[in-house]
């Protein structure tokens, strides 16, 4: 069950920690889960962020978005191979600028994808005006081909991820940081900030927010729809890759199926933040890493689904709309 | 007893009122309008009345039985049907099944007889599908049966809506704007349709229209609301002749 | 005649299946894949009947399978057979063919109330939740199967052939070929039955407005509600047979992926048509065993070729239409409501 430890969030295993004093443990714990919660929520919000995004504008549920963070995590891998000298190529840059290209060149590559996808297999259907489900069906297929054919062409064997900064152990009064964890969590808000700036204040993210609000009448205002609905794409799976590297780094391990579970998953936590609304995607991540490190804690890790999904059920009983969501009035 | 009793009837949607403090009756077999400007909170009105809202403070009763509370379909089940501003005919369905659906209060069968096909079941089916047969026929649209509502012309899809809720057999019908949208020649034949479904059925008739032509020609009363409040009521000439209503529908330097 | 010719076409079908499958013209493979065409049937017009006719969208269908498929996995185990789990059999291995009917229905029973408790937060929410609802569903049925030892956990239920076997002491005829075409056109009908009658017309209502339906006068609460049951109850149904077919059942058989598979097929064979629903369950059943020795290009290859038939058909194959809609002369020649 190699696929099972991928999911399991342990990242804290290979950190040696030093005999302490008894009463501090449970407060250590709490803040060392806390901190583990946090990384893996970040993952999931970065995410929750690309879903939230497509469907807010286009009323999508793009159920390959997770396979797309696959893909992201795996032109990572070409990318970082190649400049470490892997194929070839002179190996002239260290470690850390080797991310500094990987990065910036992963996001670039992989909104190009999810950018084809949207051309090839999402426009054409709704040119013809096809039923809003067929288009999440062909995304259901276009995610279950991003995972075959990886496995076709790729082989079944699983790839390391080269570690490309040096681990660092902070430690911050009596609890271990890894300069990885800040580096995952840091990344994440910063990248939620940056998106909420476009989504508020630029002349695209205007129209993006318009396009959810009222698709028939913004063609008439003379806002390019395909050229917004592009951008979404970019800017969504832009994220996907990101969260792709970010994944890579933390478990290094690659393989086809590595973006399923965790993008069902983080499409559930864009819901109960409020689906379409980009803050609401980036809270529910954090949640729902919340709630699973939290239950992994207490209970044994195989009671992790059922209970985090009956607590995320909950939340949508009581709350439908999700977090931020806003209940929708009809008018008759 | 009044058949419709609204009293006090508020309705606030986040701080803003809709509807303050509305105060109204009416009668068995009485055909009456509901006028106002633009927002003044008529279809609220009849929203809150069909149970698609409940209100913010004040009661409704029907036949003495308080509405408010009951959620819409009950609400038709005890007799009020209404038609809609902007037709919500369901468009994929035959008229006449649109004609079936809205027979729901009434079927009689339960599902163990839906699936075994219980003589009982058969022949509530059958009722239902010649009443249905029946209503269309007396409004002569039964050669339009199959056809499915989005084919007709705008004038006769009104005319199915209408006789969609009559079929639930109501004591009263509520009408929001029937005359939207129709053309002159459409507008004199709906006064017609009204006042003759007004004759043939035992029921109230309680319309919202923006067309005066429909409204001083029909009803016997009218209660005019702006701004949520009831500003006049009477017959179609006092209300003609209140310097309220027209202050209201014109404003306060005209005339 | 009209009355007659499908009950009487329906006879014939039965009569060549069993008679091939008893006399071993068709071997046991070929008889399985029969058989995943009559349970994917199952699995497809049941979904399409929330999906499809109601309009939800609904994506934890396999998770109502998994239900049906343990629940009446265990019972036909502990009351037939003589098992590590369960003991010696409760009752007598005889009444195993008499029995097994109650045992599936038994365990659409069990689906049907899983499905009641997922319907009833889906009330308050608006379309795309219940989707939410419905595949945390999914993931929450597994795991829960996942952690009880006792039906084997992770590690999968077995021994529903010794039921077989028991079935077969009675009489030495193909038990499941019979169960699987009786609770196919059983489905089928329960089905038609429903979307014909008035009670049932209801449901298209609410699909094309839902608030227009509730003021006219539908209970819409209690129609989302049986509707859905209806639907999870046959799913529960499609998963006895599954697991009595196959023999053995995992949690990891009902995941996400065979809730797609149930998507596809319905949106393949189009929204709403019952007709449609057949005709993909049955398309999409021999494609997947067409295409085997691809291996694993073939899961490449399929949805591949289902995207493309979706660009080519943005409405399913029949749309929303049924078979006596596209050819009205057909209507002549048969009777089926």
């Amino acid at each position: 069950m190699t696929r099972e430890n991928l999911f399991s969030p342990s990242p804290s295993a290979r950190i040696t920690i030093k005999p302490i004093e008894l009463n501090d443990i449970v407060l250590e714990t709490f803040l060392q889960n806390l901190l583990n919660a946090l990384q893996w929520g970040s993952f999931y919000s970065l995410i929750a962020l690309g879903y939230t995004l497509v469907y807010g504008v286009l009323r999508l549920i793009n159920f390959a978005h997770g396979d797309i963070v696959m893909v992201g995590a795996y032109i990572a891998f070409y990318i970082s191979a190649a400049l470490l000298g892997k194929y070839g190529m002179p190996q002239v840059l260290p470690g850390w600028a080797v991310l500094a290209l990987t990065i910036p060149l992963t996001m670039v590559l992989t909104s190009l994808v999810g950018v084809t996808i949207e051309r090839v297999a999402y426009r054409p259907l709704r040119r013809k005006g096809a039923h809003r489900l067929y288009v999440v069906i062909t995304a259901l297929m276009t995610g279950l081909i991003l995972e075959n054919g990886n496995l076709l062409l790729l082989g079944a064997s699983r790839k390391k991820f080269p570690e490309l900064i040096d681990k660092v152990i902070y430690k911050v009064g009596a609890i271990y940081v890894t300069n990885l964890k800040v580096g995952v969590i840091l990344t994440s808000v910063l990248s939620f900030i940056v998106l909420h700036f476009i989504i508020t204040k630029t002349k695209v993210g205007m129209a993006m927010r318009a396009i959810s609000y009222d698709k028939f009448a913004i063609p008439l205002m003379g806002i390019p729809v395909d050229t917004v609905i592009v951008f979404t794409f970019v800017l969504g799976s832009a994220m996907a890759g990101l969260a792709g590297i970010l994944f890579a780094l933390s478990y290094p391990i690659l393989d086809p199926y590595m973006g399923m579970s965790i993008g069902w998953k983080a499409f559930i936590a864009a819901v109960v933040g409020g689906i379409g609304d980009i803050r609401g995607a980036f809270v529910g991540g954090f949640i729902l890493g919340i709630i699973e490190i939290s239950v992994v804690a207490v209970f044994p890790s195989s009671y992790r689904d059922l209970i985090a999904f009956s607590i995320l059920l909950l939340i949508l009983t009581i709350k439908p709309t999700g977090l931020f969501g806003v209940p929708h009035t009809t008018k008759i | 007893m009044p058949l419709l009793e609204v009293d006090n009837l508020t309705q606030l949607f986040s701080g803003l009122c809709a509807v303050s403090e509305l105060k109204l009756s009416l009668e068995e077999r009485e055909l009456v309008g509901l006028i106002g400007p633009n927002g003044a909170g008529k279809t609220t009105v009849f929203n809150i009345v069909s149970g698609f809202y409940q209100p913010t403070h004040g009661e409704i009763r029907f036949q003495g039985r308080k509405l408010t509370g009951l959620k819409p379909h009950q609400v038709s089940a005890l007799g009020i049907a209404r038609t809609f501003q902007n037709i919500r005919l369901w468009k994929e369905m035959s008229v006449l099944d649109n004609i079936l659906v809205a027979q729901h209060y009434h079927l009689g069968y339960g599902l163990g007889g839906l699936f075994l096909r219980t003589p009982r079941y058969l022949k509530r089916e059958k009722d239902i599908r010649n009443r249905a047969f029946e209503l269309l026929e007396i409004f002569k649209i039964d050669q339009f049966a199959e056809e499915k509502p989005t084919n007709l012309p705008y004038g006769m899809q009104r005319k199915v809506e209408i006789v969609r809720a009559l079929s639930s057999g109501p004591k009263l019908l509520l009408l929001d704007e029937p005359a939207a949208g129709l053309q002159a020649t459409d507008v004199s034949e709906l006064i017609t349709l009204i006042q003759w479904v007004f004759d043939q059925f035992d029921l109230s008739i309680w319309m919202i229209e923006h067309q005066m032509k429909v409204v001083m020609s029909l009803c016997s009363q009218i209660s005019v609301i702006d701004f949520g409040k009831l500003i006049a009521s009477g017959t179609p000439e006092e209300i003609q002749r209140n310097p309220e209503v027209i202050k209201a529908y014109l404003g306060d330097d005209q005339l | 005649m009209k009355r007659l010719s499908v009950p009487i076409l329906l006879v014939i079908l039965f009569s060549i299946l069993m008679g091939l499958s008893y006399f071993e013209v068709i071997d046991l493979y070929v008889q399985t894949v029969i058989l995943f065409m009559g349970i994917n049937i199952i699995t497809s017009t049941s979904l399409n009947l929330v999906n499809g006719n109601m309009g939800e969208f609904s994506c934890g269908h396999a998770g109502f399978i998994a239900v049906g498929a343990y629940v009446s996995s265990i019972l036909s185990v502990a009351l037939f057979t003589k098992s590590r789990a369960f003991g010696p059999p409760i009752l007598p291995p005889e009444l195993a063919a008499y029995g097994f009917p109650f045992v599936l229905i038994c365990g659409g029973i069990a689906s049907a109330l899983t499905g009641l408790l997922i319907a009833i937060p889906s009330f308050r929410t608006r379309d795309d939740y219940l989707a939410i609802i419905t595949i945390a569903a999914n993931y929450i049925i597994i795991t829960a199967i996942i952690n009880i030892d006792k039906i084997g956990g992770a590690r999968g239920f077995m021994g529903m052939k010794r039921v077989i076997f028991a079935m077969e002491e009675c009489a030495e005829i193909p038990w499941m070929v019979l169960w699987v075409f009786l609770f196919t056109v059983l489905t089928v009908i329960i089905i038609r039955r429903y979307m014909s009658s008035t009670y049932g017309k209801g449901v298209e209502a609410i699909r094309q407005d839902e608030i227009a339906a509730e003021i006219m006068g539908v209970n819409t609460n209690r129609i989302k509600l049986v509707t859905f049951m209806i639907s999870s109850g046959l799913a529960g149904i499609a998963g006895g047979l599954y697991a009595h077919t196959v023999g053995y059942v995992n949690p990891k058989s009902f995941d996400l992926l065979k809730s797609t598979e149930a998507l596809v097929m319905v949106y393949l064979g189009g929204m709403g048509s019952i007709t449609g629903s057949v005709l993909s369950a049955v398309i999409f059943t021999l494609m997947l065993e067409l295409l085997r020795p691809l291996q694993i290009i073939k899961w490449v290859a399929i949805p591949l070729l289902l995207i493309i038939i979706m660009q080519f058909r943005p409405e399913g194959i029949m749309g929303h239409r049924e078979l006596g809609d596209i050819f009205p002369k057909l209507k002549k020649f048969y009777k089926f409501k």
